[in-house]
């Protein structure tokens, strides 16, 4: 019982969430319901035992991308309203949420289908002893079978630091300053 | 009421489909980038709830595996994407999705 | 040591190498060091290589290396692979040999020169390039390395390119030679269309097993002599070779006498069983041409007064004996002539060479004359090189010249074709004797005429000629013992003394023509041809040193038979209009073609660009609905609607 009424809230928290996102005019209002849906998600997480995958969505999504959204926002004044009410490209209109729609009734119908189709044995395969079972568990995978791909993420991140730090430089004016200042002082 | 009882997986999976069918019409009908990236974010999430709903079913940690993955791509795509919105709308403030159009043919 | 005989053309190549970085650093004259050093180390590969060889049996003596696997396309493979057989170790025992006398001898040449390690990087590119032609085991690299000697030859004929007429006579080698090259590479495709590869093993081995097809056979035959035409600059491709003298005279003396030029002819030997299958007027055509470039030559040699060009049709003449023993069957004769021309040609244009560095750039012989006092090194050499070529016995040239003339005379088949052949070879050793005796008569003896001249050379102060310094004369000296002694190699008493043609046995045994001769005409003829030699260097000697008998020298000789001036006309008239209706019909036909497709994909491109508005939401709903799309495809696929 108490399952199904954390299952709703957080449903409904994702859901209320994701449609702040896509209807708020505001891009700040629209980064504060992401935060709403992704605490849903976390909650979510919670509630199929994966704690590590839990703490890491409040930690990763809602506390650094999150606040990088923020930042940005911030950072170029792009926080005023963006008028719904008229749209460029009438088409984008109905055809987007025809899209949306599609994908729902689809996605759903095959889900639907195939839980009446397929017997889902109920395999005890995740060990739930313990308080940390989840995190061995992941870490033993992570590190054992997926070790390689792993250490490429790092590589990953690495370029994707230094690729963002190259976009996002202000072109040469400030270096170039920075460099006469540095060359009359010495 | 009881008798529902369980919280099966085909729920997970059902709120997945309605949160990336949300994350899916966002991006199409949203003209700030940065509400658009906002969106993507959204279809991942949902992603990722099917992954560890699956994950359980099943009883095997490699859906997790693959979320946790999935966390670190979206925060590296997440970096770079800003980034480029950074570089473009220092150039010219208050652009949105459909003034960036040089590319057309 | 057969299995790394890639390292023999390596040398040359990382000498270039080197040189091309280091070159100028090095300077004059180490970068020129570094090149003879890199040939000579060749050379002792080689001859290593030639002592491994010699110690197998005859059977044994075909080792094939292959470093990679080139172009492996499809029914085509062909391997970067090098082949060590008595034949391919011959070329390569004298590219390498003379190559590094010619290298030293460059050293001094040279020396002064601002492009001096230039010299030597296209030095040796062109000792690697030749090394490839002759080591190569399929005829895509021999190929290559037949386009990089002819490459090498340009930049060398040109490499005083400031000078206008050795710019000109570059570009008119290139030209001349992408004839031949034409011939070529026909020749590949027909050879890779009849029996699917482009290796000369696979290729002889059909010829010899009676696989190939006598036409296929006879068309290959054909199209590699139009290339060994270009290259060998015989009839009428020879024009590029003449004005190829432009060059520094070691590189008349290394490529354009001894080595690159010698290359059609061992095109020609090393597809013998080719040769050997196709019908008996395709070798008729090959001796008929040789023979009738040797007369050719030499008639034109009569009347020439610069120094070079007198060995340069000189040269053209001998590689039309050396065709001629092609064309007769006779290949260890072709070979035998190859070397000991290498010899003492090359031994000629390095004495030419030495005069023109004495005379201080003077290559005019009517302003030479009694050089042998002032050069006696040089005159001493020159004139065995003389004694050679001219075909007096015992020296090299008598016994190889002999055995082309021998050859002819007792063809078994088509006798009286031959016979005649025959007659035109002997009248050219004549000439022969005689242009090469006016030319030692007017360079070495009879009056002192650059006296005369000396005011032209106003600059030098007393205008002496002098002699060379010791590495120029080194390679004079080392050559004029080859000279003398390069008999040795097939002398035609017994079996037992015929050793280049025991050697090469495994090579040209399906395609060597065996005339039969008796002793008697043999020596009849040995002796015959010689007496007649000696004679005709008496004639040259009552005319020019004498004075006794009036020199006949007819204007349209020294014109070279007006040859080059009909060949510009015609290209310059009919050709020209032949030109101009292709280009024509290039440009409206066959671009027409091209552009109506271009314009046809243009139109087409402009209506469905406008599919690319440029907005990102435009291409995500394209995305969204293809996902939609593809949803209801698995979708209704999965519930069986499509059953």
């Amino acid at each position: 019982m108490i399952e199904i009424i954390v299952f709703i809230a957080a449903s409904l928290m994702v859901l209320v969430g994701a449609l702040g996102v896509i209807l708020r005019t505001n891009p700040v209002h629209a980064a504060l319901s992401l935060v709403l849906t992704l605490f849903g998600v976390a909650v979510h997480f919670v509630s199929m035992e994966a704690h590590f995958l839990a703490a890491v969505q409040v930690i990763v999504y809602a506390g650094a991308i999150v606040v990088l959204f923020l930042f940005v926002i911030m950072l170029l004044g792009v926080d005023k309203a963006e008028d719904l009410r008229t749209e460029p490209m009438l088409r984008q209109r109905y055809l987007g949420p025809l899209v949306g729609v599609g994908v729902l009734g689809l996605v759903g119908a095959a889900i639907l289908v195939a839980r009446s189709r397929t017997i889902v044995k109920s395999v005890e395969g995740l060990d739930t002893v313990g308080h940390d079972a989840n995190v061995k568990q992941l870490a033993r995978s992570l590190f054992s079978d997926y070790v390689f791909a792993f250490e490429l993420t790092s590589v990953l991140l690495v370029i994707a630091v230094v690729g963002t730090v190259l976009l996002a430089r202000r072109p040469n004016k400030g270096l170039q300053a920075a460099r006469e200042k540095a060359g009359v002082s010495s | 009421m009881i008798a529902v009882a369980n919280v099966t997986p085909t729920w997970y999976l059902l709120l997945a489909a309605a949160l990336f069918a949300l994350g899916c019409t966002g991006v199409l009908v949203r003209r700030n980038p940065l509400v658009m990236f906002m969106c993507i974010e959204l279809m991942l999430n949902a992603v990722n709830l099917s992954f560890v709903a699956f994950s359980r079913t099943y009883g095997d940690i490699k859906g997790q595996t693959t979320v946790f993955f999935v966390l670190v791509v979206a925060a590296a795509e997440v970096v770079v994407g800003l980034g480029i919105v950074v570089a473009i709308l220092r150039r010219r403030p208050s652009a949105n999705a459909d003034d960036i159009a040089e590319l057309k043919g | 040591m057969l299995n790394v005989i890639w390292l023999i053309p390596l040398l040359p190549l990382s000498g270039f190498a080197i040189n091309v970085v280091l070159g100028r650093k090095l300077g004059d004259p180490k970068s020129g060091y570094l090149a003879a050093t890199m040939c000579g180390v060749a050379f002792i590969l080689t001859l290593a290589t030639y002592f491994d060889l010699l110690s197998k049996t005859e059977e044994e003596r075909h080792h094939v290396s292959t470093i990679f696997s080139w172009i492996p396309v499809g029914g085509l493979k062909i391997d970067a692979a090098f082949l060590a057989d008595p034949l391919s170790i011959t070329m390569a025992l004298f590219i390498t040999g003379i190559g590094t006398l010619i290298h030293l001898y460059a050293i001094g040449y040279m020396h002064g020169d601002p492009k001096f390690s230039k010299f030597f990087i296209y030095l040796n590119l062109f000792a690697f390039s030749m090394l490839m032609l002759v080591l190569g085991e399929n005829m895509l690299v021999t190929f290559l390395g037949w386009e990089g000697v002819g490459t090498c030859s340009y930049l060398l004929i040109s490499f005083w390119h400031t000078r206008d007429s050795a710019a000109t006579a570059g570009k008119k080698a290139f030209v001349t030679n992408r004839v031949g090259d034409w011939g070529f590479m026909i020749a590949m495709f027909l050879a890779f269309q009849a029996v699917g590869s482009l290796s000369y093993s696979v290729l002889n081995s059909a010829a010899e097993g009676g696989t190939l097809a006598r036409s296929t056979g006879t068309a290959i035959t054909m199209m590699l002599f139009i290339g060994a035409c270009g290259k060998s600059a015989q009839l009428p491709l020879y024009i590029w070779l003449p004005d190829a003298m432009e060059g520094p005279t070691p590189v008349s003396a290394l490529i354009h006498a001894a080595t690159m030029v010698t290359a059609g002819v061992y095109l020609m030997v090393r597809v013998n069983p080719v040769i050997a299958t196709a019908f008996t007027w395709a070798p008729a055509i090959i001796a008929i041409v040789g023979a009738a470039t040797a007369l050719f030559a030499a008639t034109v040699a009569v009347a020439q007064n610069d120094i070079k060009k007198v060995l340069a049709y000189s040269t053209v003449s001998q590689l039309g004996f050396m065709f001629l023993a092609v064309g007769c069957g006779a290949y260890t004769a072709a070979i035998f002539h190859m070397i000991t021309h290498a010899f003492f040609k090359a031994l000629l244009f390095l004495g030419s060479g030495s005069v023109i560095h004495g005379m201080h750039h003077e290559q005019d012989m009517r302003k030479m004359g009694a050089l042998r006092k002032l050069m006696p090194i040089t005159a001493g050499t020159f004139i065995i090189g003389w004694l050679a070529i001219a075909g007096v016995p015992p020296f090299a040239g008598f016994w190889s010249k002999d055995e082309i003339l021998l050859s002819a005379w007792a063809h078994p088949t088509n006798t009286g074709l031959y016979r005649v052949l025959w007659g035109v070879a002997l009248v050219t050793a004549l000439l022969t004797a005689f242009y090469m005796t006016r030319q030692v008569i007017m360079v070495f003896f009879g009056k002192a005429r650059w006296e005369d001249h000396s005011e032209e050379h106003g600059a030098h102060g007393d205008f002496k000629p002098h002699e060379s310094p010791a590495i120029m004369l080194l390679p004079l000296v080392v050559l004029c013992g080859l000279s003398i002694v390069g008999g040795v190699l097939n002398l035609p008493f017994t079996d037992s003394t015929k050793r280049l043609l025991s050697w090469l046995e495994p090579v040209i045994h399906f395609g060597e023509i065996e005339g039969h001769a008796s002793a008697g005409v043999k020596w009849g003829l040995a002796v015959g041809t010689a007496a007649l030699c000696i004679a005709s260097m008496g004639v040259a000697y009552l005319v020019y040193q004498r004075n006794k008998i009036k020199a006949i020298e007819p204007q349209i000789l020294a014109d070279g038979w007006r040859y080059d001036r009909f060949v510009s006309w015609f290209m310059g008239k009919p050709g020209r209009q032949a030109f101009e209706a292709a280009a024509w019909a290039d440009r409206t036909i066959v671009d027409g073609a091209v552009n109506g497709v271009a314009t046809t994909v243009r139109r087409t491109g402009g209506v469905i660009r406008r599919t690319q508005s440029g907005f990102v939401r435009n291409y995500a709903l394209l995305i969204g609905g293809g996902v939609v799309l593809m949803l209801a495809w698995f979708f209704l696929r999965a519930v069986g609607v499509f059953g």
